[in-house]
């Protein structure tokens, strides 16, 4: 499958290197194969959340085949929601954990799975155990 | 410029959004004090640079649906926290619900406000009650349709949806949060007046100012 054909994910997080080591880290379960874009802090490059960059990195997601948002606490949640409630564009919002939400949407979009399944696969992650 | 009292016209709607950042700005101490009680102590700052933002567009439509879209869209890219989204949310919402006319009339006003209650609601997800800027919004709303369903003009209602928003503020202090930060607090939330009720309540305010303003 050609990589424009995937599911990009866009991380949403007060923290810049929240955002990018998330990233990493789901790039690295996508094998490589998926666009995953951090958009991690405010406009100063302090904590916090900034619109612009939420916009941006969906663009930068969005090969074609949509975006699925997971953001992590707070003013991430709602200016991920106000981003979603605006655009045009093929996206939705997984209420998710971060980090292990990002994993299983990576997983889920680097088999070419379409944007509900790659967001369930986001949202699926809170029943995950670790004991 | 504005047209008579009970016209809400792009003048009007400017206005507010002007009073707002003056309201807002200087009370942004005020506001950052309640944050930090507890929230994360940002409230005053953001609010303060988002309706700076704001402001600066204010001037730029010709219908109050355009001003408060304008505005909408700076507070949500400008102010930064959850208050840009939220604040962004409720101007956007309302003015989506308006007319697209250059004078829109009580009535219309007061269903385009709640309707950007109803989004507010929407997106964050508070109930009454839960401590948030619902506290303030929703009784004010709940005034301002009490009063123009009474006869009262559109400058007395506004003030008695001002002052709803006001009490509704100062009924967040025995409360426990649960949205936000200081949801985390549990009951040692209760006692603070929450930051966004406060903020909400200087919004209506200065609504008031701006429906009641030059209208002699």
């Amino acid at each position: 499958m050609m990589a424009e054909s995937l599911v990009g994910l866009v991380l949403v997080s007060h923290s810049r290197v929240l955002a990018e080591g998330t990233a990493d880290l789901a790039r690295e379960i996508g094998v490589g194969r998926i666009a995953v874009v951090p958009a991690g802090g405010d406009v100063d490059g302090g904590l916090g959340t900034s619109f612009e960059f939420v916009e941006r990195a969906v663009e930068a997601a969005d090969r074609g085949a949509g975006a699925v948002l997971i953001a992590d606490i707070g003013s991430s949640v709602l200016t991920a929601r106000t981003y979603i409630a605006e655009t045009e564009r093929s996206v939705r919002f997984a209420d998710a954990p971060f980090v292990e939400g990002a994993v299983a949407a990576a997983a889920a979009a680097a088999t070419g799975a379409g944007l509900d399944a790659v967001a369930d696969a986001a949202r699926e992650a809170y029943s995950h155990r670790k004991t | 410029m504005a047209e008579s009292p009970g016209a809400f016209d792009a003048a009007r709607a400017a206005a507010w959004i002007t009073a707002s950042a003056r309201l807002i700005g200087g009370a942004a101490d005020r506001l950052t004090e309640l944050d930090t009680a507890i929230g994360d102590g940002d409230h005053g700052r953001n609010l303060t640079r988002g309706f700076a933002a704001a402001a600066e567009k204010a001037d730029g439509a010709d219908t109050p649906r355009g001003v408060l879209t304008g505005a909408g869209s700076a507070l949500v890219s400008a102010t930064g926290g959850a208050s840009g989204p939220l604040f962004g949310t409720f101007l956007r919402r309302t003015a989506k619900a308006l007319p697209d006319a250059p004078v829109v009339g009580p009535d219309d006003l007061a269903d385009a406000l709640a309707a950007g209650v109803a989004a507010v609601r929407e997106l964050g997800g508070a109930a009454d009650g839960d401590k948030t800027m619902v506290d303030a919004l929703d009784p004010a709303v709940t005034a301002l349709r009490g009063a123009l369903a009474e006869g009262a003009s559109l400058p007395a209602a506004v003030e008695r949806a001002a002052e709803a928003a006001r009490a509704g503020a100062e009924a967040t202090i025995p409360l426990v949060a649960h949205k936000g930060r200081a949801s985390y607090l549990g009951e040692r939330s209760a006692g603070h007046e929450d930051p966004g009720a406060a903020s909400t309540a200087l919004l209506w305010s200065a609504l008031a100012e701006a429906t009641g303003a030059d209208d002699g």
